[in-house]
């Protein structure tokens, strides 16, 4: 089955999405990702949305929900790389992402997830 | 107006959103459109495209380029032989769904486009047409 690769680097989960995900696959990627975090006791999860030239209120439902999964487990979600055109028909198609933590880039979100683990 | 090119994909299966998002940007592309607005068009086919799987048990996306007066524009029929749609006004209602979603496929999509127009009566299947301007 095809699956979006998540890599760990230390207490974090990296997922770099990088393919026009199919409905089956932003699902699978939840899963895989909650089980993961579980499994690792990750801290923090980073999503690179940086590829992804869309994001329909399926994607971003799917974004959301792993954040509040992630949260109850016990690590923040950090959202980071959502390019401009993608974020400006986000507002317009209504979703709005509240309580989704997002960053510009993948460095600028690890050194706020970073910063949050030790206030903690 | 004239009908410079136009055609028609398949939308039966999931993986056929897919294949109308990457249709869709192409032909917009070649409209000349704008990034944002190309964007914009591709988001509001994801979402016609998943309820015409989804909610319409599969159907077909015809599409139109379009040449008014120096204008291009994209224009997009989503077509089901579906159970339709029996209260219009409520399925225009943000946050209303009747399936697991959010409600937003239909109005969203409809703000994110030029120009909408839905369609639909219980039993009849639905057609949404969608038109957006470069």
């Amino acid at each position: 089955m095809e699956r979006i690769p998540i890599l760990q680097m230390g207490e974090f989960l990296l997922v770099t999405i990088q393919v026009d995900m199919h409905d089956q696959l932003a699902l699978t990627l939840q899963e895989d990702l909650t089980e993961r975090i579980s499994r690792i006791s990750a801290r923090g999860v980073l999503i690179d949305i940086s590829a992804l030239d869309m994001v329909d209120s399926f994607i971003g439902r799917m974004i959301a929900s792993i954040s509040g999964l992630s949260r109850i487990l016990d690590a923040e979600t950090m959202v980071v790389g959502m390019q401009p055109a993608v974020a400006i028909t986000l507002v317009e198609l209504g979703l709005t992402l509240p309580g989704v933590s997002t960053a510009l880039n993948v460095e600028r979100g690890m050194q706020v997830l970073r910063q949050r683990l030790e206030r903690t | 107006m004239n009908v410079r090119d136009s055609g028609s994909l398949p939308v039966r299966i999931e993986q056929d959103v897919v294949l109308a998002r990457q249709l869709a940007r192409k032909l917009a592309g070649e409209c000349g459109m704008r990034l944002v607005d190309l964007t914009k068009l591709v988001t509001a086919v994801s979402e016609l495209a998943r309820n015409t799987v989804v909610y319409g048990g599969g159907g077909d996306m015809d599409w139109q380029i379009l040449d008014n007066y120096g204008r291009t524009g994209l224009r997009l029929l989503f077509r089901d032989e579906g159970p339709g749609i029996p209260d219009i006004n409520l399925a225009l209602t943000d946050g209303w769904t009747s399936g697991g979603g959010l409600g937003l496929g239909l109005t969203g999509a409809r703000r994110l486009v030029d120009e909408f127009e839905l369609d639909t009566a219980p039993g009849q299947g639905t057609r949404v047409t969608i038109t957006r301007w470069a």
